[in-house]
């Protein structure tokens, strides 16, 4: 047992905090919108070998674990970067012989975290404005599919750089069974939670400091208890979220197959669940949860200022709730943690819908 | 990071398994709730008839404090009632730490082999998150000292052998400073006991001393030092014995109900139940936090606050999610016909209540991260 980052770990949190520290700041944040894409920031992240860090050694790529990318994802959310890093690095992973290209960065891959319906119609694909290659779920197989991207996104709450996309059937490559893109599903959500991490840490920051400095009654107002107490929630919050993203991480790194089993009874009564797909599930619900509070507390302590433009905050706020709802409203996943943890109702009752 | 227990924390914790499933019989399980007293005699005598309460005493065993959380853990997650026992090893642990040759003796065998209980005696009826401005007095008369006052939530005093006694001795000093800990017979003259009983259906007692006289062999850890002595035990328990895992033992009987009435297939109470037990998962990881950051020599005053504050409020939260969703059946209590999960649906609803309180309330807690964590000022 260890509960603390490795050497290699801290020397990605080292490089990539002050990487984007000094790229992404909020000014080039707000220059990014409402496309939510700045390429300028992506060369530099390139330059870094950022897209293929994820990727195995023997396919060419930096061979960081799951662990090593939660890393980077709190960085990613911490300085809301505009670049669909995430997004990539899941879908690089689960391509088989990802290109040059890919690896390199020069193009952009995505992953649909809805099956198609109809002929290759994934609905919003997250990054799907800007990703040439989208890797996605079709009739019970994982396929790739590539086409020049649009470019544009549809006006958003995040300024995410998401798009409606369609295929042509033949356009698409299987690489396999569903188990590659349900992996993918679950290193997406587990890295959405690293960055939304990242997101509620730096807006208790924000939070922090500008109730240190900002004074009404004749004294800054964080010396206020009412304050003082509505911060003081957020910590273990942001903490238990980071360590449950921590751990999802490390029992997908760790899991030896493709098609893992859901937990036993006796596991979950014991509070013992070790399964990566019940804890990629936690770890992308609490840290959803807990953006959203946080980026909504600390938005409520600049009063008026919060909700003016101008403040950096409210670009955390609209982020902690786009960047994760994109996989759509979270109901459907407690569903399926329900059905993972309590086991599927056994009814053929088709009117059960979500 | 690693979130495997090492294959010696793993033989510990299914040790714990092994003596809960031998000893902690479905007689016994309801014993307590019928006497108010929050013990379970048989399976302490058996955990100290395997050397496991000597093992996780700093000094006298091992003391892991891995090992610590794990038994606390496992107990929690068992319904077990722990409350003795965890004084019974916070007093040990501060015996063995700061007390003498003749204290140790006298004390540590007796409660090692939980032959005797202890309590504890810090808050008064003056004097709760505030325990530093306790009023009960020791005043010296030659070479004895004379104490007079009167402790509130001295669980267990009814039967305890021994109290650990926070008093004041010097009322000229600062408040922190003018303080010393006794720790004393019961027996000892002049000390009486008068039962409180809670809605959670425990009981916990009211503690009075009346011209009690002892000597020094009784002051544990030297005169005026009693706030150094109330750290040694906050040191030892570190925020992992209890309270932070009781969601668990609530979740697995609200499905057993849910299971059993077919609540359990509907969406919103299938949401309900996943809700909680990410919150069971992460007030864990809390606190196996803690425990691993003290294995590793750190004090995790800070994270110990943390655990407790998401701990308690999620099992609340949820404690009241699960009475509402059980309806008119989690009204009934233990022993009724149709009573939720057998009565522990309506107990759960009962018992939540205190744990935002003792221990350290959430709002000592909430200070104690807003100050040493977000580094604000001391709050007006």
């Amino acid at each position: 047992m260890k509960v603390s980052l490795s050497e290699d770990q801290r020397a990605v949190e080292e490089l990539f905090s002050e990487f984007f520290a000094k790229t992404s700041e909020p000014l080039v944040v707000r220059r990014a919108e409402p496309l939510g894409f700045d390429s300028e920031l992506w060369s530099k992240l390139c330059a870094l070998e950022a897209p293929a860090m994820g990727v195995a050694v023997e396919k060419g790529g930096g061979g960081a674990t799951l662990a090593d990318l939660v890393v980077l994802g709190e960085c990613v959310g911490r300085a809301v970067a505009p670049v669909p890093i995430i997004e990539h690095t899941v879908a690089v992973r689960a391509l088989p012989a990802p290109s040059a290209q890919l690896l390199a960065g020069d193009e952009i891959a995505t992953i649909a975290l809805q099956p198609a319906t109809g002929e290759l119609d994934w609905g919003l694909i997250p990054a799907g404005a800007v990703a040439r290659t989208v890797v996605g779920l079709c009739d019970g197989a994982t396929v790739a599919a590539s086409a020049d991207p649009p470019g544009v996104a549809p006006a958003n709450h995040a300024c995410m750089p998401m798009a409606f996309r369609t295929f042509e059937p033949d356009a698409a490559t299987i690489l396999g069974d569903e188990s590659a893109w349900s992996r993918a599903l679950s290193e997406w959500q587990i890295l959405t939670a690293a960055s939304l991490v990242g997101i509620a840490a730096k807006s208790l920051d924000i939070g922090v400091e500008y109730v240190k400095s900002r004074e009404q009654f004749g004294r800054p107002i964080g010396t206020f208890q009412a304050v003082q107490h509505g911060l003081a929630e957020l910590p273990a919050l942001i903490d238990g979220a980071r360590l449950l993203t921590f751990k999802a991480a490390w029992a997908l790194d760790t899991s030896d197959t493709s098609d893992p089993i859901a937990p036993t009874s006796t596991a979950v009564d014991d509070n013992d669940v070790n399964d990566p797909i019940s804890l990629a599930l936690m770890a992308y619900l609490f840290a959803t949860e807990v953006a959203a509070q946080v980026t909504d507390r600390v938005l409520h302590y600049h009063g008026g200022y919060g909700f003016a433009e101008e403040y950096d905050i409210g670009l955390y706020y609209r982020r902690a709730r786009g960047w994760p709802l994109v996989l759509g409203d979270p109901d459907a996943q407690y569903q399926r943690l329900a059905d993972r943890l309590f086991g599927a109702v056994p009814t053929d009752d088709a009117s059960r819908k979500r | 990071m690693d979130f495997n227990l090492s294959t010696e924390a793993t033989a510990f914790r299914q040790e714990i398994k092994e003596v809960i499933d031998l000893t902690y019989t479905p007689d016994r399980r309801s014993e307590h709730h019928q006497t108010g007293t929050f013990a379970c005699p048989a399976l302490y005598q058996e955990l100290a008839r395997r050397g496991l309460l000597e093992r996780i005493i700093p000094g006298l065993g091992k003391g892991d404090p891995i090992e610590l959380w794990i038994l606390f853990n496992e107990l929690e997650k068992a319904s077990v009632p722990y409350d003795a026992l965890s004084v019974i090893l916070i007093v040990s642990a501060m015996v063995t730490r700061l007390g003498s040759e003749f204290q140790r003796e006298r004390i540590l065998p007796s409660l090692i082999s939980t032959k005797s209980y202890a309590c504890l005696g810090y808050s008064e009826p003056g004097s709760g998150s505030d325990v530093a401005s306790v009023s009960t007095r020791a005043v010296r008369d030659g070479d004895q000292w004379v104490i007079n006052g009167s402790k509130m939530w001295t669980t267990m005093a009814h039967e305890a052998d021994w109290i650990l006694l926070l008093t004041r001795t010097d009322p000229t000093l600062p408040k922190h400073r003018g303080l010393t800990m006794f720790v004393l017979p019961m027996d000892t003259p002049g000390i009486s006991v008068e039962p409180v009983w809670t809605i959670g259906s425990e009981r916990t007692n009211a503690t009075f001393f009346d011209d009690v006289r002892v000597g020094d062999e009784w002051v544990l850890g030297g005169v005026n030092k009693g706030w150094a002595a109330m750290g040694v035990g906050l040191t030892f328990e570190r925020g992992v014995v209890g309270e932070t895992n009781s969601g668990v033992a609530l979740l697995r009987h609200f499905r057993q109900w849910a299971e059993e009435t077919g609540a359990a297939d509907a969406p919103a109470i299938r949401r309900q139940m996943a809700q909680t037990a990410i919150d069971n998962e992460v007030a864990k990881l809390l606190t196996q936090r803690s425990a691993w950051m003290a294995a590793s020599g750190q004090l995790p005053l800070v994270e110990g606050a943390m655990s407790k504050l998401f701990a308690t409020a999620a099992y609340q939260k949820s404690a009241h999610w699960f009475q509402q969703r059980a309806g008119a059946a989690g009204l009934l209590r233990f022993g009724e016909d149709g009573a939720a999960a057998e009565g522990w649906i309506e107990y759960e609803g009962r018992h939540a209540p205190l744990c935002t309180i003792r221990g350290g309330t959430t709002e000592i807690n909430r200070n104690i991260v807003a100050e040493r964590h977000l580094g604000l000022p001391k709050s007006v």
